[in-house]
């Protein structure tokens, strides 16, 4: 793959993906400019590893990265989003239901006893 | 034939005064990520200094930081190569990329060395170098893409050249010669080297500044 856009000076923009214990997922550590991968290689060691803080780095330029930035919701499906919708208002509707339920067959069952 | 002590002396005078040298440019090389680079290296040039002057003083009976800090500028060994003031990017790849591939040659020479103290001691500062020769080699490819480069680089090799040759004593300098020949795409002309033992005049100022602090305070405090 040839590496051209995103150059700000002839250098390119990296992003660095650390690990920091064997068997650990990457996470996104930072990222720095370098003219190319080999130079990437040797700044991501000074920066992200050189005092032991990571065991495995992942260094790739962002133009090889794909974002995605855009989800359109036009039906406001609520219910597939992992924050949910809110049931508060449904949750306080079933608890007065469920008074007023109660109060029903506390006042049914005195009437039958008198 | 050398003893032990001069030997390793005049390996870590050249690792202190160059480490020296390079870390001049912390704050201002040309980008920030080679600041932290080239600071980096330059720091573990003075910590290759710190191990060999600790050996050295083990068999002079003093310490590392009397053999680092308290000598009169006549008794460091170091090659008037790392000695010179070259606050220019060229010239400074152009030495790091001479040193290093000089030092290759003689940490390959001390690894094969029957004292294991020093073998050892060449083995672990070469798994550092090879960081070193990636940096400077790196380098020197980019100065060498662009016609510009190019020519500062050239203007700094051949200005250097003669320094770089007084690194290495004449076993090892025919090799020094023939690697540098075939890696770079310019002629070098057959010159006598600028032999160790000799000062450049910027070195002084360099004493100067690097002991200030030492001598500022009184003899033996701890720090």
């Amino acid at each position: 793959m040839g590496l051209t856009g995103n150059a700000v000076g002839g250098r390119l923009i990296f992003e660095v993906f650390r690990q920091e214990r064997k068997g650990q997922a990457f996470m996104h550590g930072g990222s720095f400019h370098a003219p190319n991968r080999e130079f990437a290689d040797a700044y991501a060691r000074e920066f992200y590893a050189r005092r032991g803080e990571s065991v495995a780095l992942w260094v790739v330029p962002r133009e090889a990265i794909v974002e995605i930035d855009e989800f359109p919701d036009e039906f406001d499906l609520k219910y597939r989003r992992v924050d949910g919708y809110s049931i508060k208002a449904r949750l306080k509707e079933a608890r007065e239901l469920a008074a007023e339920n109660a109060t029903r067959s506390r006042d049914a069952f005195s009437a039958k006893e008198a | 034939m050398k003893d032990r002590a001069s030997l390793l002396l005049e390996l870590a005078d050249d690792e202190l005064i160059l480490g020296w040298r390079n870390s001049e440019w912390t704050g201002i090389a040309p980008f920030l990520e080679e600041d932290v680079a080239f600071s980096s290296i330059a720091q573990n040039e003075i910590g290759h200094a710190r191990a060999l002057y600790e050996l050295a003083a083990r068999d002079l009976g003093t310490d590392a930081d009397s053999l680092a800090f308290d000598r009169t500028l006549d008794d460091y060994r170091c090659a008037p190569l790392v000695e010179l003031r070259r606050l220019e990017w060229a010239r400074t790849i152009a030495r790091h990329w001479l040193y290093e591939t000089a030092d290759a040659i003689r940490l390959d020479a001390l690894k094969a060395s029957s004292d294991p103290e020093v073998a050892g001691l060449a083995a672990k500062m070469d798994r550092e170098e090879t960081y070193h020769r990636m940096h400077a080699e790196m380098w020197l490819e980019r100065l060498l893409a662009t016609d510009e480069g190019r020519r500062r680089l050239e203007e700094g090799v051949r200005e250097l050249w003669p320094y770089a040759l007084g690194v290495l004593d004449d076993e090892l300098r025919t090799r020094f010669q023939a690697i540098v020949r075939e890696r770079l795409p310019f002629e070098l002309p057959d010159v006598e080297p600028v032999p160790r033992g000799r000062h450049e005049a910027e070195l002084e100022g360099l004493l100067g500044e690097m002991t200030i602090v030492r001598r500022s305070a009184p003899v033996g405090a701890q720090w």
